[in-house]
């Protein structure tokens, strides 16, 4: 039962890692149809920014960790938004994602000249302590990683939800024709989705690389895992990118403790033929149709 | 006329003989620059290029200036053949690397077919099983290293069941089978056999498999980055059985990327920056200026890699590719004939190496020898 609490919470960590940055890929979508394939190294980015910023602007981490996130929604958010996705986005989804697939590499490779191809070393989140929870010895680092996770999923709902500018944000993805007509800002908003998904992607930088260590190619396997976790739960909801993305790390531990490390890679992608196969809109997601 | 002609033609061949051993001598480095073997190549990479620029400013061998032609294997097993067949074609008088065992054991026929001594980083213990007279090891291979750890986890761990966790690649594997080979040989238990993932980000159901093994020490064999991913892992759920290695989890590459979590892991080191030889320090201080980084015994492997080569063309007198590897057998190179050398190293007839070795342990973030154990042969 210990080793069951253990996998369960350390799934969860891992899982909510993968809901922050699966929630920028149906942000994205459902503000501007867009399919972002270097979603993966806007999370490997933030922590060579952070890293920066304690090497170069002598921060403690946690300041680091904040400057990491601005730097990243400046470059990640506004400068992505207005340098690859406006230039590209009216000539259709195809030739925009194939751009991001050009940035992943242009960002790997230029990690890779920057910094090395080697990995660096970055600080945990806490000291490593364990705590007693029903029974079994809890990694302290955990919680925090999936207390940080569920609380940032907590705070966009709740600006989602309860702030007029969410609204107008759910108002422009619904349907951004009539959103313009009623008055709202759609750019902006496009524009400001484009912002959360960096926010949310270098907030899973900070959370994840004490445990990957800080390389350029850790965008590779968490970039495939949030678009699978994305796809599981629901590529039309926000929601269903939270459940896809918990539901990916708890499958993806349970799996390499209990059936294969090496096939631990290949359970994702079985869970995601099976979803397809069954509910193709996603576990949460809603049936989208459209006419021809 | 007749006379003329055949003059001109063998003068033509004698002159193209002697300029071929004129003017800079190839060597060519094949390693892991990118990928998961990165930090081990570049440590040896930087190594040899330290070790040739020392030589070339004492006026190169034999009077001829080393140059170093490097390629990048990108730890891939399929470009490592097209990389070494690039280098091959260029006509290297040596070929050093690469450093991990699959891309050493996929591409090293190509060498061996072109007859030219391929000084390399590989360790397991097959590498040199296969009658290739022109491989040559800087480092012990596991057949040597799992004996000396298996010994110290009985006499100085006194451990009677114990839990491996390995890396899924030749180097693993072969390090795997010798260390289970050699703890039935001595009536330890493995409790748990646990295989990861070559470039694994995530070891946090590997460890709490491992916690649930309740075994009295956790042997670990993983490169470096995974070592150093496994170590902060086990810290963060508090493994508290000794973890214990064997050269890769004690390099400062790994204490440098596991941080405190490096702290207490022990065991047995082939090769190091930090053994108590004044000549290994003055080495690690002069390669820490240069490069801004402490080497692992990787870099010492691409160091000496070079010196040995250097040592035994000079001895031959000649640029001999196949003569050079036939030397190199059987010979015992000493710091007081080659400096270089750091620690008096012998090959045998398979290209295997003997020289001391030492149990260590990380404390405060340094390796600390605790005891030296002899050669081999000695």
């Amino acid at each position: 039962m210990a080793d069951f609490i253990q996998l369960l919470v350390a799934g969860l960590a891992t899982g909510g890692i993968y809901a922050l940055v699966a929630i920028g890929f149906t942000l994205l979508w459902q503000t501007s149809q867009t399919i972002n394939f270097a979603q993966g190294e806007f999370v490997m980015l933030p922590a060579f920014f952070m890293l920066g910023a304690m090497s170069v602007l002598g921060l403690p981490f946690w300041g680091a960790v904040v400057v990491g996130i601005l730097v990243a929604a400046l470059v990640l958010g506004v400068l992505f938004k207005r340098l690859v996705v406006d230039p590209m986005l009216h000539h259709g989804v195809l030739p925009l994602a194939i751009a991001t697939m050009a940035l992943s590499l242009f960002l790997k490779e230029a990690v890779k000249d920057f910094y090395s191809a080697e990995a660096q070393p970055f600080p945990p989140l806490a000291a490593d302590v364990n705590v007693s929870f029903l029974g079994a010895a809890v990694s302290l680092q955990s919680l925090i990683v999936v207390a940080i996770a569920i609380g940032a999923v907590v705070a966009l709902q709740l600006f989602l939800n309860n702030t007029q500018t969410g609204r107008r944000m759910q108002a422009t993805a619904q349907n951004p024709t009539v959103a313009r007509i009623l008055g709202i800002p759609v750019e902006r908003m496009i524009l400001l989705a484009f912002v959360i998904n960096a926010v949310l992607a270098a907030l899973a930088s900070a959370l994840v690389t004490p445990i990957y260590l800080a390389k350029f190619s850790n965008g590779e396997y968490l970039g495939i895992a949030a678009f699978i976790a994305a796809i599981v739960g629901g590529f039309n909801q926000v929601r269903g990118a939270i459940l896809g993305g918990l539901l990916l790390g708890v499958v993806d531990n349970f799996a390499a403790a209990y059936l294969s490390a090496q096939y631990r890679a290949a359970i994702p992608l079985v869970l995601l033929i099976v979803v397809i196969l069954f509910r193709p809109q996603g576990l949460l997601g809603r049936v989208e149709e459209r006419t021809v | 006329m007749k006379k003329t002609l055949i003059a001109a033609a063998l003068a033509t061949v004698f002159a193209g003989s002697a300029l071929a051993q004129s003017g800079p001598v190839k060597f060519a480095f094949i390693g892991e620059l990118s990928g998961a073997g990165a930090v081990s190549s570049t440590n040896f990479r930087d190594g040899a290029l330290m070790a040739i620029d020392e030589i070339n400013a004492k006026g190169g061998i034999l009077g001829r200036k080393i140059e170093l032609k490097q390629y990048d294997t990108q730890t891939n097993p399929g470009t490592a053949r097209s990389q070494m067949q690039k280098a091959i074609d260029e006509e290297p008088y040596v070929i050093l690397g690469p450093i991990f065992s699959g891309i050493v054991k996929v591409s090293m026929m190509l060498a061996q077919q072109a007859e030219i001594p391929q000084i390399m980083g590989g360790e397991a213990s097959d590498l040199t099983q296969q009658g290739n007279a022109y491989l040559f090891r800087t480092s012990f291979g596991q057949q040597v290293s799992m004996p000396k750890i298996a010994n110290y986890m009985r006499d100085s761990v006194k451990a009677k069941n114990v839990a491996i966790v390995w890396v899924n690649n030749d180097f693993g594997k072969g390090g795997r089978d010798n260390f289970t080979k050699e703890m039935n040989a001595r009536g330890i238990k493995i409790v748990a056999d646990l295989s990861t993932e070559s470039g694994q980000t995530d070891f946090a159901a590997d460890v709490v498999k491992a916690k649930a093994a309740n075994a009295e020490a956790i042997f670990v064999y993983l490169n470096e980055e995974e070592s150093a991913r496994f170590l902060r892992e086990a810290r963060k759920q508090g493994i508290a059985v000794p973890l214990i290695g064997e050269t890769t989890l004690l390099g400062q590459k790994v204490i440098d990327l596991a941080g405190d979590a490096a702290n207490g892991a022990r065991g047995h080191v082939g090769l190091s920056a930090d053994i108590p030889v004044p000549a290994v320090a003055e080495f690690k201080n002069k390669f820490n200026a240069r490069f801004k980084y402490v080497p692992d015994h990787n870099g010492i492997k691409g160091y000496t890699g070079v010196y040995a080569a250097a040592y035994a063309t000079t001895k031959l007198g000649k640029f001999d590719s196949k003569a050079l590897a036939k030397s190199l057998h059987g010979m015992t190179i000493s710091p007081k004939d080659e400096p270089g050398i750091l620690l008096e190293t012998t090959w045998d007839d398979k290209g295997d190496i003997d020289r001391i070795s030492y149990i260590a342990e990380v404390v405060d973030g340094k390796q600390k020898i605790t005891s030296e154990l002899p050669k081999l042969g000695k």
